[in-house]
């Protein structure tokens, strides 16, 4: 039933101008998991995960090979055009990054983009997507104020709200909880156990007890390498490299 | 503390019981850096206001009625006017000149009545004065001609023969309603010749061209031409009284008239037709000041000139100004936008980008009337040369330019041209300013590069675009050197948007507040009168540019509250 290799990462290098910062990555990412990115900063795992939905796009002068596949579509396939690739793939930024639109607009965001305007299907995503993002019970009488009146976690929380609004098969989140507030990132990592039912999680992280809590695969990453990719249990307890032991108790970061 | 911050310290005397050496200077670095700042804007503010100040106070001056001296001179002064020693005028001015050791005062003195003096201000040695009144009984008068009268009513004339002393009592309110009269049959000879016998000539102007232009193009059929002449004879007919109520109008204007001695002695008589307005500046009270200021200073801003632009009022400079620089800005603000939008967000950054914003920025320093001289040659020339020749073949082939000549639409692009750098720089910075994670969130919505420009980007840029459109404006609104190849002129006959079809008239020729004060200045057959009025013209310029650039700014503050990026 779930496929173990949804997301699958071959050989996968990527270059910012000169500077290598992926060396050929091998990884399969299950479905209906959630998947924590680890390692040092400056260690490549953000530059995969925005490579999943083809973020880097944006930045002059990159280059990659090998190839991500996603349910056996390469994301690189001339054919694939990255503005449905992205409806498939929701992302979730470290900063929370409201629009400065009413929580309703910012809900409704990229369905307005996809031309769907009807009031009904609005209004029933809002309310699905807020529910969703646990977000509902707290604003449900001030839809048409502006976002920036919630608070970061409530901020971070519209943002979730607004990436699975288009129902896509994917979650991609870059350190979601590294701007908030202990309680607000209890929160959120409730909200990750409850999502992925739905959706496929790939998260980065900074926060070891984060990646040990809420994921069921964490992959290491050391230099732009993928040191070691294994069930969340195996890699925090018996770590089978030498790095990953040392990072994950704390000896380097 | 380490070896090397003793050691330096040594050299100064420090008081040595100090627990904590924090080195022990008299005055803290900087201190001197900060007078120097502070003192270059000081200077600054100083110099602005010093200017806005006198603009100011001399622009209002103007309007503020001035008692009337009579002065008795020396019976051998050389300063003497029309064989007399008698002088009477306002105070404008008293200056000392220094000839070698030797210091004397000079008085400035507006005479008026240039029909008589040829002169409106006489200058006169302050030691001839032997005595100096004001009495209550002088009169000011504005004329439509020869500029003010300053005189000592004897009687009025009025239309039947009967005649009214200056010495009853109630002249003055005489006096008051018989201009009020005479201006309200002004108003009245305007309309019969600009809106019955201006539509009638028109329509005259118009058959003759139709039936020139169907000669020319061989389609003359009588009919057609008998039809056409049908019109002319009508519109002609229709002249006939007009004419006639015209010749009535103008002789009322000259029944009744006013007979007055001036202060050197001679008596003259004038129709109440050439005079516009009088006032006993002596006999005035405070509140009567005030009125006066008052109704002057509205007559300025809504009226149009007399007399070679030195009296009467500025509005249709005002209009002018104001029509020209929203056009402008209607012009440069789509135009700028565009093409930043292109340079920011899609164009690829390298060296051919970077050459063409190294222009564009150098474009914002080339001087003013080479825009000008740019506007007259394509503009006018070119487009408005080929403009004619589509749309209008008849007035190319009888000589006459309806768009190949200066006017209001090429002058507004011109300066749009003009100001354009000032807006692609503001909207570039404004784009760049956008956070990069609204971007970033957008296009992980699925939104495509120009829904994320259109709905995320531009909405967060505007406040900054409008920073752009009200440098642009400030800017565009004071030039005057390009608009003098582009179509401003010293007289406009009619205003650029008026009731006849199609009501914008954006070939039109126009009046511009800051050309105005240039030809108020410098080209004005007496430009000791109309200094004040340069000065007047002036702060209207800066009043109508800091409306403007008030009205964008709040239109900015509002916008800004809107789209007000979240702060972390």
């Amino acid at each position: 039933m779930l496929d173990p290799s949804y997301i699958k990462i071959q050989d996968f290098s990527f270059w910012y101008g000169a500077k290598k910062a992926l060396h050929g990555i091998n990884m399969d990412i299950p479905e209906s998991q959630i998947t924590a990115l680890i390692g040092p900063s400056g260690c490549g795992k953000s530059t995969l995960l925005r490579n999943m939905n083809r973020m880097n796009d944006l930045i002059d002068g990159v280059r990659h090979e090998g190839d991500i596949t996603l349910d056996g579509t390469s994301l690189y396939d001339p054919t694939v055009e990255v503005i449905s690739l992205r409806k498939r793939v929701g992302m979730v930024f470290q900063k929370y990054n409201p629009f400065a639109k009413t929580i309703y607009e910012n809900v409704v965001f990229s369905l307005r983009v996809a031309g769907r305007n009807s009031k009904k299907e609005l209004d029933e995503t809002v309310e699905r997507s807020l529910k969703g993002a646990a977000l509902w019970d707290e604003v449900k009488d001030r839809l048409h104020e502006s976002a920036f009146s919630l608070s970061g976690g409530q901020m971070q929380r519209l943002c979730i709200a607004r990436a699975i609004a288009n129902r896509p098969q994917i979650l991609l989140m870059d350190e979601p909880c590294a701007a908030l507030d202990p309680i607000a990132t209890l929160k959120i990592e409730e909200l990750m156990l409850k999502l992925k039912e739905e959706f496929t999680i790939v998260i980065v992280t900074h926060n070891m007890q984060q990646a040990m809590r809420c994921s069921d695969k964490t992959a290491f990453f050391y230099l732009g390498k993928l040191i070691e990719f294994n069930d969340t249990k195996s890699i925090f307890e018996t770590p089978k490299e030498a790095q990953t032991e040392e990072y994950i108790s704390g000896r380097f970061s | 503390m380490s070896d090397t911050q003793s050691e330096s310290t040594e050299k100064e005397p420090t008081p040595p019981a100090a627990k904590f050496d924090l080195g022990g200077r008299k005055a803290p670095l900087g201190e001197s850096q900060v007078w120097l700042t502070a003192m270059g804007l000081a200077l600054g503010v100083l110099m602005t206001l010093g200017l806005l100040g006198l603009i100011f106070v001399k622009g209002l001056e103007v309007f503020w009625p001035h008692p009337i001296a009579q002065i008795t001179l020396k019976q051998d002064s050389t300063a003497t006017l029309s064989d007399s020693n008698i002088l009477a005028g306002p105070i404008t001015e008293t200056r000392s000149i220094k000839t070698g050791d030797t210091t004397r005062e000079e008085i400035q003195l507006m005479v008026g009545n240039r029909d008589v003096y040829r002169l409106s201000f006489h200058f006169l040695n302050a030691a001839d004065v032997v005595d100096t009144t004001y009495p209550e009984d002088i009169v000011l008068a504005e004329r439509m001609e020869y500029g003010h009268a300053i005189f000592y009513p004897k009687f009025a004339t009025l239309a039947d023969g009967t005649t009214i002393p200056a010495n009853g009592p109630g002249f003055a309110e005489t006096l008051n309603r018989l201009a009020g009269e005479t201006a309200d049959r002004r108003k009245v000879i305007a309309d019969v010749k600009s809106d019955g016998m201006g539509t009638q000539n028109r329509k005259i102007l118009k058959a003759e061209r139709k039936i020139r232009a169907l000669e020319r193009r061989g389609k003359a059929t009588p009919e057609k031409i008998a039809a056409l002449r049908e019109t002319i004879a009508t519109a002609e007919t229709a002249l006939v009284p007009l004419g006639a109520e015209l010749d009535a109008l103008n002789a009322k204007q000259r029944a009744a008239t006013l007979t007055f001695t001036l202060p050197t002695g001679e008596e003259r008589t004038q129709p109440f037709g050439e005079f516009v307005a009088f006032t006993y500046p002596n006999r005035l009270s405070i509140f009567g000041k005030v009125g006066h200021f008052a109704h002057k200073l509205w007559e300025f801003v809504s009226t149009g000139p007399r007399e070679a632009n030195t009296e009467g009022g500025i509005f249709p400079a005002i209009f002018g100004t104001f029509v020209m620089t929203l056009l402008m800005s209607i012009a440069v603000t789509p135009f700028g936008v565009i093409a930043a939008i292109y340079l920011r967000e899609y164009a690829k950054q390298g060296v051919l980008v970077q050459w063409v914003r190294i222009s564009v920025n150098n474009l914002a320093g080339v001087p003013s009337i080479v825009f000008g001289v740019f506007g007259l040659g394509f503009f006018i020339y070119v487009v408005g040369g080929w403009v004619d020749q589509i749309f209008y073949p008849d007035a190319v082939a009888e000589n006459r330019s309806v768009f190949g000549t200066g006017g209001l639409l090429w002058a507004s692009l011109t300066l749009a041209l003009m100001t354009l750098p000032v807006l692609i720089v503001a909207t570039e910075e404004a784009l760049a300013a956008v956070p990069r994670g609204a971007r970033e969130a957008a296009l992980a919505c699925g939104a495509s590069k120009w829904q994320t420009i259109q709905r995320i980007v531009l909405p967060s840029a505007t406040p900054g675009i409008l920073t752009g459109v009200i440098l642009a404006m400030a800017r565009g609104a004071g030039e005057v050197a390009p608009l003098m190849l582009v179509g401003v002129v010293k007289v406009a006959e009619d205003l650029p948007l008026d009731s006849v079809f199609p009501f914008i008239h954006a070939e039109r020729k126009f009046m511009h507040l800051g050309f105005h004060i240039y030809d108020l200045g410098f080209q004005s057959p007496d430009s000791e009168a109309a200094k004040p009025m340069v000065f007047a013209t002036t702060f209207l310029l800066i009043v109508l540019v800091i409306v403007m650039n008030l009205a964008a700014i709040l239109l900015r503050n509002h916008l800004r509250k809107k789209y007000a990026v979240a702060s972390f």
